[in-house]
């Protein structure tokens, strides 16, 4: 049977590409060819947002012609009998916030319309030199300011590929979107509160939060400094992990870049759950929200779906070997919410005074009176809403007057939270932990216009994932299938930290252990 | 609901910030950051030992994992046109601004 190519995982392309089966500009153009059947038109500047309500829309710039000329150098390289790298050929997408040399970098920005990137971020460069061929960039919420990528300034948004009525999730809803609907097998994603990993749940891929400081932020347009992640979304575990051994390790272009040596993640993979403790916890298992009329917040029970996902994984580990330990308690997990809202908008302010119309970016067309003036409309025109409100969150909250009741009181209340992890995963502590399964999100995939403009609720979409950047450890979402309404449900694993490798042995057992069941062999709506 | 941020803080706020605002970007900008102190206040309640310390970041950096600092040396860029490209609005290599207010300090 031949293969459809843009089906085919990471980890297949390479190997296919590198025995010669198939030649590398073979598969690019068959990934490209595939995209403008399902993609429709890009996310554009004042672009409608109902625009063909049926098709993807994960890109906002197709760099056909490079990915070709990539797709040539990897083929001249296999011609002259050199090693093509252990990405051969695989296409990806890169989220746009990363800079990549000679294309836009537009943060999904107006005030970053015009920037042409003078220089490659270093995950990019790294998976390029591992034979990875770059697609083009993809959507997100402004600046990964969201959690559905409706706030981006390019419309249309992306939508789901499962149900294209729903969000993908965000802010690497693009490249959750292009990897679910086989527009290149691999993407490189952001996370500094959950997102990767909410949008891989909420389109049924694979997403990888790595530990903060595994993988280089060199050319990754700044958020939260102390709380962004560069990482993998793929459609399987083994693609994650290849994704993340090409990618991870020190740089001299990052000093959070730590210098631990990376260890081989793949030779990991088959090694089985056999006596590894994995954890549940009641405090993931019930969900917080904000009143919408009060603002009060109230708790609820997690929905019968989602924890059924979550029970099931544990029982698919228990029979393959592994310990699962009940009632792990992570008291401050509740706290992930509001000590964010805090400590994101302070980083987030700092981060964003740059964007000045003086050096780079939108500059007003208007005429203006003097500097301050231009300052205003600049960063008044180039910003969205989401920008506008993290910077003035950010204001107030780290204001002389009000820092102590607010960001210092958060930081503090991050150390709780690093705590609750450093005790369970303590080798000499009473619980021991190799990882601690839990849901990835509160809900499943939410409709196009069901939260966007509450940003509150929004950011509670991240409840369940953000408390690993608080800690810095690392986190993984796996598809752990599908709703009654077909919508896939997300489950979570986190670590300590530099525990990638077995954060991918746990998703790999489940993922062999789970191969045969029904809703595995469900396809995503637009390939269907 | 309480409003923490009364108009007359919000203005003040915004002028910090160098924004020029709608007054419909106004209304819901203030709106929002007031429900947003809303949620933030459930940090209130949390007990707290005085003596707690603070986390500027999750993951501890001990020297052996922690890359050394480069050395502090100036590298010109290669790309010296690309960066310059960039640039709004620019004049013999210069950057051009419009006019910068000089203001007396009190």
């Amino acid at each position: 049977m031949t293969d459809y190519i843009p089906a085919l995982s990471a980890h297949e392309i390479a190997r296919k590409v590198r025995r010669g089966e198939y030649t590398a500009r073979q598969v690019t153009e068959a990934v490209l060819a595939h995209i403008a059947r399902v993609d429709g038109c890009p996310g554009q500047l004042d672009g409608d947002p109902n625009a063909e309500p049926d098709r993807v829309h994960a890109f906002i710039t197709l760099t056909a012609e490079r990915a070709l000329a990539q797709a040539d150098a990897v083929d001249a390289k296999i011609a002259a009998g050199e090693d093509p790298g252990p990405l051969a050929g695989v296409p990806f997408t890169v989220k746009d916030i990363f800079t990549v040399k000679g294309t836009l970098s537009s943060a999904a920005s107006r005030i970053l319309e015009n920037f042409i990137a003078p220089y490659t971020a270093t995950p990019v460069a790294r998976l390029e030199a591992a034979g990875g061929v770059i697609l083009g960039k993809v959507n997100l919420d402004e600046f990964t300011f969201g959690s559905s990528n409706e706030s981006s300034a390019y419309q249309p948004s992306p939508r789901n590929p499962w149900n294209p009525a729903r969000v993908p999730g965000g802010s690497s809803g693009g490249s959750a979107a292009a990897v679910a609907a086989w527009e290149g097998a691999l993407s490189l994603g952001t996370d500094t509160a959950g997102s990767i990993r909410q949008p891989a749940a909420f389109c049924g891929v694979v997403g990888l939060k790595p530990t903060y400081g595994r993988v280089s932020r060199y050319g990754l347009i700044a958020f939260g400094s102390s709380l962004d992640t560069t990482g993998s979304l793929a459609r399987n575990v083994t693609d994650a992990a290849l994704m993340l051994q090409a990618m991870a390790g020190a740089d001299p272009h990052d000093g959070t870049a730590v210098t631990l040596p990376v260890p081989d993640y793949l030779a990991a993979l088959p090694r089985g759950v056999e006596g590894l403790r994995i954890g549940l916890s009641p405090d993931y298992f019930r969900i917080t929200y904000p009143d919408p009329q009060s603002g009060e917040l109230y708790e609820e029970p997690l929905p019968d779906e989602i924890r059924a996902a979550v029970m099931h994984a544990a029982e698919v580990l228990a029979a393959q070997g592994a310990e699962i330990v009940e009632d792990v308690p992570m008291p401050h997990t509740r706290y992930g919410i509001p000590a964010y809202f805090v400590i994101s908008r302070v980083e987030a302010a700092s981060n964003l005074h740059r964007f000045d119309g003086v050096k780079y970016g939108y500059r007003t067309p208007q005429k203006v009176r003097d500097l301050h003036e231009m300052y205003r409309k600049s960063r008044g025109e180039g910003f969205g809403l989401q920008p506008k409100l993290r910077i003035l969150m950010g204001m107030y909250v780290s204001a002389a007057q009000y820092s102590a009741q607010y960001y210092n009181r958060a930081l503090k209340i991050r150390t709780l939270i690093r705590r609750d992890f450093e005790a369970v995963f303590d080798p000499q502590g009473a619980y021991r932990l190799d990882a601690l399964l839990t849901p990835t999100t509160p809900t499943p995939a939410f409709p196009i216009g069901g939260v966007y403009g509450d940003s509150v609720l929004m950011q509670y979409a991240d409840q369940l994932t953000v408390a690993a950047n608080h800690a810095g450890i690392p986190g993984i979402s796996l598809p752990g299938g599908l709703n009654a309404e077909g919508l896939p449900l997300g489950i979570q694993l986190l670590g300590p930290d530099f525990s990638e490798s077995t954060l991918f042995r746990i998703g790999y057992a489940y993922e062999q252990a789970t191969a045969e069941e029904a809703w595995r062999a469900t396809r995503p709506l637009v390939v269907r | 609901m309480q409003e923490e941020i009364s108009p007359e803080i919000f203005n003040h706020m915004v002028e910090l910030a160098a924004l020029e605002l709608t007054p419909e970007e106004a209304a819901y900008l203030r709106g929002q950051l007031n429900k947003q102190l809303q949620a933030v206040h459930a940090l209130q309640v949390i007990p707290l030992d005085e003596d707690t310390p603070i986390a500027s970041h999750g993951v501890p950096y001990p020297p052996e994992i922690s890359p050394a600092p480069r050395a502090d040396e100036w590298h010109p860029d290669p790309n010296r046109e690309d960066i310059i490209a960039q640039m709004p609005a620019v004049e013999d290599g210069y950057i051009v601004v419009p006019d910068i207010p000089h203001e007396e300090l009190e």
